[in-house]
């Protein structure tokens, strides 16, 4: 009780001053960009999502001289913890600030009219816009249609299976390509689907053990190629899928090429890449040659900001396979093929 | 008769004290094993509070705890163990959202009609245990806990946009739509960058004193004391427990579902897949901290808010803000242990002045004392 009245004695002691004001936003103006990356739950070290806005920002320091920093979301948040989580950010002089995921709309929208001079990047949503917010999309469905096709080919049972992190719509859109992606291929296919987890449950994007039952259960029931949509849960899958023998897709980044998996890498297929980071690296490389991005930027499939990787042998080895995802990808980019974005 | 209370006031305090201070100097402990300086985030915290901006997300967030607290006190005071708080808190905060949003009535009545919506919607879910309790001898301990988890798959459910929700043009979120303004409850504005404080945070301290006057000052809430100190006892003197227990769960849940309401009405003026979550079991934390005493759990409130919000930070400064979580975690074991040791402590002394007393052959004066 103690410690509590004390921090109230505080409270009632030190009003009117605001932690926003001890940001040095005099400094910024003179010639170093700071650039501030605000994170998703999960933060840092999800092996998804988040580490690759990271290296989208550490590519910037280290190309651009650009000094970055970083904060992270408490657990059971508001908007309102947002919001001054951002304002604490563009006051300390940073531009452009980065709000990763979703979550952070509605707190953005605020925050960039109190600085209008600041450039506000918001990532996965466009449903708030100003002049000085940038929103990174993506076209999740079409990388995610690419894996269809690769399944659907790669599959010698007919059975394919898709695991999908938490049932929020963001996810579905990587379940509609995929499944469309399938069937257009191979109209006898049989897709199953299954969500690990339902908002605001969100251990379906961090628990492994999740995604390898999943990914048990659809082996069981005669899959042969599975694709988890699920963040860091996903090496869960592919764990699974590697030790039956199976193809596993892996998702976001190149995870042949991960570290963490190394062990199953001669069953990781492909991957549905999501180039997170270079849209980050992106935007602040716009705001430090003074032409900041505004407005929607969207990432597909012409410009590669999604697609899959090839770093497989295996999977170029696969010369029927690859014409099929290649074609598949002209279609798409000639817009001969729309994908659908809820399944 | 002075000096006795004044031990009680010591004793009291003595719990919370011990836990407060053995979870800090572990905290510390930890700091230093993992080759931080100790001091230096302790000290940030402070320098945070310092900021109105963090004070204002601190005394919402107070607010938002002390009601959520208040619904797991009612339940502890009956010695009933309610863990659905958050899951009573989500699906009341969803549905009020869900209701605001469909209608439009003028201001207070706007207002008026989503809180009742929350308060029935809460005790409805946790009144499931209830009547599961009463009737079927259900523990409520396993019945609430199932019943969050049911929550959580029925909001989800509920906001899919084939069902009920709203999926913003170009958003990935889902909502239940927007509150129309006339629902929204005035807060006071502290300033540019601020933030405003929730006037529902009134609301809530002013339930904290008829949660004090309902306990204290009348029949039920002699009745509820009773049945919660001895069931059996209290049904002998003509309590109909059964009943008391379906009533302060059903209470309990209206004020699990009272708990979303601060930032539903002052903040987001709708629900939507990052609504925060965990307040209930972090409130269970907060009332056994204050002791289910109504200026307790206001303190723990307080201090719980002060740990999380001027820690929010820290990472930036190149320190863990999970020390809080530490803290917090600590705080919950320390209490039940240094309750127990105080219990202990207390009924010792008693007993040797009692002993004391007797042998010095004041009986009779004792006698008096004990009574009192």
């Amino acid at each position: 009780m103690g410690i509590a009245s004390a921090a109230l004695a505080l409270s009632a002691t030190a009003c009117g001053k605001s932690s926003t004001d001890s940001g040095s936003s005099s400094t910024s103006s003179a010639g170093a960009v700071k650039a501030a990356i605000a994170y998703d739950i999960g933060g840092r070290g999800d092996q998804s999502f988040n580490d690759a806005a990271y290296a989208g920002l550490k590519k910037a320091e280290d190309e651009l001289d650009v000094k970055g920093s970083e904060a992270e979301p408490s657990e059971g948040e508001g908007d309102a913890d947002k919001v001054q989580r951002l304002t604490a950010l563009a006051r300390a002089g940073n531009n452009p600030v980065i709000g990763v995921g979703f979550a952070y709309a509605p707190a953005i929208e605020k925050v960039a009219k109190a600085y209008p001079k600041t450039t506000f990047g918001l990532i996965d949503d466009t449903s708030k816009t100003g002049p000085n917010i940038a929103n990174l999309v993506f076209n999740e469905e079409q990388g995610s249609y690419l894996a269809g096709v690769a399944a659907a080919k790669a599959s010698k049972t007919g059975t394919v299976g898709f695991i999908g992190g938490v049932e929020v719509p963001l996810i579905k859109k990587f379940e509609a390509g995929f499944v469309q992606g399938v069937k257009d291929t191979n109209p006898k296919a049989k897709v199953l689907t299954q969500y690990l987890t339902q908002p605001p449950n969100f251990d379906g994007f961090s628990k492994p053990d999740l995604g390898k039952a999943a990914a048990q259960g659809q082996l069981d029931k005669g899959a042969d190629v599975i694709y988890a949509a699920a963040g860091l849960a996903g090496s869960g899958a592919i764990e699974a899928t590697a030790k039956a023998g199976k193809w596993a897709i892996g998702v976001d980044s190149d995870q042949y090429n991960q570290k963490g998996l190394a062990a199953y890498k001669d069953h990781i297929l492909t991957s549905v890449t999501k180039d997170v980071s270079d849209s980050v690296y992106n935007l602040i490389k716009s705001v430090k040659d003074g032409k900041p991005q505004s407005g929607e930027v969207r990432y597909g499939l012409a410009t590669d900001g999604v697609g899959l990787a090839t770093s497989n042998p295996a999977y170029s080895s696969m010369t029927e396979m690859v014409a099929a995802v290649d074609k598949a990808k002209k279609d798409i980019v000639d817009g001969k093929i729309t994908v659908k974005t809820t399944p | 008769m002075m000096k006795f209370d004044k031990d009680k006031l010591i004793i009291g305090a003595a719990g919370p004290v011990l836990a407060l201070v053995s979870s800090f100097v572990l905290t510390m402990l930890v700091l230093l094993a993992t080759g931080l300086d100790p001091i230096e985030p302790i000290r940030l915290m402070i320098d945070n509070a310092g900021f109105s901006d963090i004070q204002v997300l601190i005394v919402n967030q107070t607010g938002i705890y002390y009601l959520a607290a208040l619904a797991v006190a009612i339940g502890f005071r009956m010695n009933l163990f309610n863990i659905g708080v958050d899951g009573q808190y989500r699906l009341a905060a969803m549905v009020s959202a869900l209701v605001g949003a469909s209608i439009e009535l003028p201001g207070p009545l706007h207002i008026l009609v989503i809180v009742l919506t929350a308060m029935l919607t809460g005790a409805f879910w946790a009144g499931i245990a209830g009547i599961l309790k009463t009737t079927r001898g259900v523990s409520e301990v396993v019945s609430t806990i199932m019943l969050n988890a049911i929550a959580t798959s029925l909001v989800a459910w509920l906001i899919l946009p084939k069902n009920f929700g709203v999926q913003p043009e170009g958003s990935n979120n889902l909502t239940t739509g927007e509150i129309a303004e006339s629902g929204w409850f005035p807060g006071i504005d502290m300033g540019e960058g601020n933030g405003v404080i929730y006037g529902f945070t009134f609301v809530a301290l002013a339930l904290g004193v008829v949660y004090w006057f309902v306990l204290n000052r009348t029949r039920f809430g002699f009745d509820l004391r009773a049945t919660g100190a001895s069931e059996s006892a209290a049904q002998a003197s003509g309590v109909d427990a059964k009943r008391m227990i379906l009533t302060s769960m059903l209470l309990s849940g209206a004020l699990a579902g009272l708990s979303g309401m601060p930032t539903l009405l002052g903040e987001t003026h709708t629900y939507s897949l990052d609504f925060p979550v965990g307040v209930g079991f972090t409130a269970i934390t907060i009332a056994l901290l204050g002791r289910n005493h109504p200026v307790g759990i206001f303190f723990a409130a307080l201090l719980f808010a002060f740990l999380e919000k001027t820690s929010s930070s820290l990472d930036v400064a190149g320190y863990p803000k999970e020390i809080t979580k530490i803290m917090q975690g600590i705080i919950v074991i320390a209490v039940v242990v240094s309750y127990e040791l105080v219990r202990r402590y207390g009924l010792r002394r008693q007993q040797q002045k009692v002993g004391e007393e007797l042998a010095a052959g004041g009986a009779l004066k004792t006698d008096k004392e004990v009574a009192a």
